[in-house]
């Protein structure tokens, strides 16, 4: 019985250690975590310098686009049109930097695919323009809101624009104020839940599992940078997933002229928020380029964000050679299109292998064993 | 004794000799109790769903591409398994119940090779094993119906076999980490370990070096010495302390579910036949068992099924020390082709973050498009496809075939993939100018797969 009584305290003692363990937090931690990459540091940086700000940014563009509309609706001149139009590329630019934040109220309300979901449906538009109730909340209903719909409004309806202000005059103006409501509506949401104590909620959430904060945006980030900006901004217009080339695929391919400004914006945002690049007035912020550096420094790994950095700089070149008009760059010469494509795409390696396994994010994190 | 005692008669006289049954006994149960455990658990995390009936697309392992997922009977087939293993551990028609877990559980390893793990591998071989080994003898309902099974004492090589499985495991996970990687570069230990700086009491050491070469140092030695530790009485009680703090810490530094409490459990088949009964009688007392019920001394009387189960074991095991070495005949480096990788208990032995972009390409007139994986896998398979070579063939060919199906002409399939192996910048892993759908990935031939650079 001696040896049975042996090996039974010690399963009891390390089944213990094993429960404690993973019971309660060591108080002491904090004074040891001094000589680190300190994920908090970096999450607190996150949300105080970039996506609050961002945001704050996105709500008062929208609140702008809601004043230009209301005295659009009342006082209908070329003026007043050309306003409308200002602030809604204003907006328009402003959620480019807030897009790849797709967390916490975001996430929940999904913001982005009642915001920009394209290309938009202008026969379900106007069957909802007709309409005496329309549920806008319905996934149905993504790709007839947002400012994709809102640029069909502003520059689709028709291309004189004294016809346009005739047509918005009637219900179709109606629609568009309820659609840039409902994206104020929507910014207001969020940003008010970073205010209200999410803001606290993710920063202390600063653990290295697949659901603590620092795992989910760079998720997310990814997902964007993939998804939203090289495939839909480029990928999919010039033909890239489909072998045919797509011009009405474009980002605002109504007022035409914005596309590419829009991918300027969306891509800087990208960068921005891989090296820290604090919204304005703030002193930069920690983030991913800082946390792969020490981590070179720390393990002798590969610096793995010296080369994202250079390619940063490639893929800048590579869209400035892009036409203002998208649409009009797939027509007329779509290989540049391709180019610029390609050069986003080997960031898109660099960042999901290289970065994601110098810091060690499982990308789309599925619940399984290993071993 | 004669100094011309032979080796003959020290074989012939192992094999005659026998051993309490209890112990095999021992293994039976808690070997039932924790696979019906593990398959619990599998179910209710929903996992049957996800890793089995959400894909559209199931990777084969070679050879095997009969398997099939049999849809939402799949839940009847881990039904089948679970009780099987219970009639298992109980030792309610023992033959059968080992058969039907044999065959149930393998069906599912082999329904997608994506979810493989050696120690779901590991659960094959050992009821493989017990399919063969009269482990119903004693402590079950078999023997308390038909007397003329009850026996106390059975051969000890049948006891043994296991073991020598255990040991196998152990020792080729322990010279698989004699490679440069593990031991001069701490890899890929220093990747899993530098971001569990939250975890308590050990959090704050998670990013220091001296830690990951320890771990790496420690893990190796420990796979190599734990078996000759767990041999010797004296050293037996350590030895079992070091298993359960090693397995214990792997479970709390890794998501390694249900294979730590495996390993601790099989090691306690190391400990004398005494222990386990025991161990047995404890239990048994405490669940109202009449225990004198089943005393005997009696020993299993050779029988045809006894000779013909020797040979097979035997020969299995020799197999089991030659298969995982296979990788050693070739040149290139297991770890990059990942030939021979499989079913030769590499543990832990690598971090490997790919991606692969699937082009497809008419042959004759050079159009061309993208494929978003998404469509096709989940987000497991694409993170699992990304990295190993046949999954990379299969899948694209699966696209070629898929493409065609569509009106697609002349489909060629093309990739572009980049590993990144323990922490070196990411290569390219395929050949991009090699059209997968001409590969014959039945071959085994793999010129496909560019040089590794150190």
């Amino acid at each position: 019985m001696k040896i049975f009584t042996k090996i039974l305290s010690v399963v009891t003692l390390l089944g213990a250690i094993l429960i404690l363990s993973q019971g309660c937090k060591d108080p002491m931690q904090t004074d040891q975590i001094d000589d680190q990459f300190d994920r908090s540091e970096m999450l607190t940086d996150w949300a105080d310098k970039i996506i609050i700000p961002s945001y704050t940014d996105y709500v008062q563009s929208l609140e702008l686009l809601v004043e230009a509309n209301t005295i659009f609706s009342t006082t209908k001149n070329s003026s007043t049109l050309s306003t409308l139009r200002e602030y809604y590329l204003n907006a328009y630019k402003a959620w480019q930097v807030v897009s790849m934040f797709e967390i916490g109220k975001a996430e929940e309300v999904q913001i982005r695919n009642f915001t920009n979901i394209y290309p938009t449906d202008v026969d379900a538009i106007l069957e909802n323009i007709s309409s005496e109730e329309v549920n806008l909340e319905l996934p149905s209903n993504y790709d007839t809101q947002g400012f994709p719909a809102i640029d069909y409004l502003l520059f689709g309806l028709s291309s004189d624009d004294v016809d346009l202000m005739t047509q918005l005059d009637g219900e179709a103006g109606a629609y568009l104020t309820v659609l840039v409501d409902r994206l104020y509506t929507l910014s207001q949401v969020v940003l008010s839940d970073w205010n209200d104590g999410y803001r606290e909620t993710f920063i202390d959430n600063d653990g290295s599992s697949a659901t603590a904060s620092v795992d989910k945006v760079v998720n997310d980030y990814l997902f964007y940078y993939e998804k939203f900006l090289r495939a839909s901004k480029i990928g999919l217009p010039a033909g890239v997933f489909t072998g045919s080339e797509l011009p009405r695929l474009v980002e605002a391919p109504y007022s035409r002229i914005y596309s590419k400004e829009l991918l300027m914006h969306g891509f800087q945002a990208s960068r921005d928020f891989f090296n820290g690049t604090a919204s304005h007035g703030q002193s930069d912020a920690v983030s991913l380029s800082h946390y792969l550096d020490y981590i070179f420094e720390s393990n002798a790994m590969p610096n793995v964000s010296s080369s994202i950095h250079t390619q940063w700089d490639v893929i800048e070149t590579a869209i400035s050679l892009l036409q203002d008009d998208l649409y009009s760059q797939v027509e007329e010469d779509n290989s540049v299109m391709l180019a610029a494509y390609d050069e986003l795409q080997k960031n898109v390696i660099a960042l999901k292998v290289d970065m994601m396994q110098a810091l060690n994010i499982q990308v789309d994190y599925v619940d399984a064993d290993g071993d | 004794m004669p100094m011309e005692t032979s080796k003959q008669s020290l074989i012939s006289r192992y094999f005659t000799s026998d051993r309490d049954a209890a112990s095999l006994a021992f293994f039976r149960i808690g070997f039932g109790l924790l696979m019906f455990v593990s398959l619990v658990r599998f179910w209710a995390l929903g996992w049957i769903d996800k890793l089995y009936l959400t894909p559209k697309f199931h990777f084969h392992y070679w050879g095997m591409d009969w398997v099939t997922v049999p849809g939402i009977y799949t839940y009847g087939l881990f039904a089948i398994c679970g009780i099987a293993a219970l009639m298992v551990s109980a030792g309610i028609r023992y033959r059968i119940a080992i058969i039907l877990f044999f065959l149930s559980f393998t069906y599912i390893e082999l329904m997608d090779k994506t979810t493989y793990l050696n120690h779901y591998y590991l659960i094959s071989l050992l009821s493989f094993m017990l399919i063969w080994l009269p482990a119903n003898c004693l402590y079950s309902v078999d023997a308390v119906k038909d007397k003329s099974l009850r026996s106390g004492r059975i051969p000890s090589w049948t006891i043994d076999s296991l073991k020598v499985m255990i040991a196998i495991v152990y020792i080729a996970a322990g010279l698989a980490k004699l490679n440069s990687d593990w031991l001069t570069r701490a890899m890929p230990l220093t990747l899993w370990l530098q971001g569990k700086s939250d975890l308590p009491l050990i959090g704050g050491l998670m990013h220091q070096s001296w830690v990951h070469y320890a771990f790496s140092w420690g893990g190796a030695l420990y796979d190599l010495c734990i078996i000759p530790l767990l041999l010797v009485r004296r050293t037996r009680v350590f030895a079992f302390s070091l298993v359960v703090i090693f397995h214990v810490m792997t479970r709390v530094l890794f998501p390694i579910g249900m294979f730590p409490f495996i390993m601790i459990f099989c090691s306690l088949l190391f400990f004398a036949p005494s222990i386990h009964r025991q161990i047995l009688d404890w239990l048994g007392e405490r669940m109202g068992f009449a225990m004198a019920k089943w005393q005997t001394d009696s020993i299993l009387s050779q029988s045809l099924f006894l000779s013909v189960s020797q040979v097979v074991i035997i020969a299995f095991l020799v197999v089991q020390v030659v298969f995982p070495l296979r990788s050693h005949f070739l040149t290139d480096n297991v770890y990059w082709t990942e030939r021979g990788y499989r079913y030769s208990w590499r543990v832990m032995l690598m971090e490997k973050t790919g991606y692969a972009n699937f082009k497809i390409q008419n042959t004759r007139t050079g159009k061309r498009f993208y494929v978003d994986n998404g469509d096709f896998l989940t987000g497991f398979q694409q993170k699992q496809m990304a990295t190993q070579p046949d999954f990379i063939i299969e899948y694209g060919q699966y696209l070629g075939r898929h493409f065609e199906s569509q009106g697609h002409q002349h489909v060629g399939v093309f990739v572009e993939s980049y590993v990144a192996l323990n922490g070196r910048p990411s290569q390219q892993y395929i050949d991009p100018q090699v059209d997968l759908m001409q590969i014959d990935y039945k071959s085994l031939v793999e010129s496909h797969i560019l040089q590794f650079d150190e």
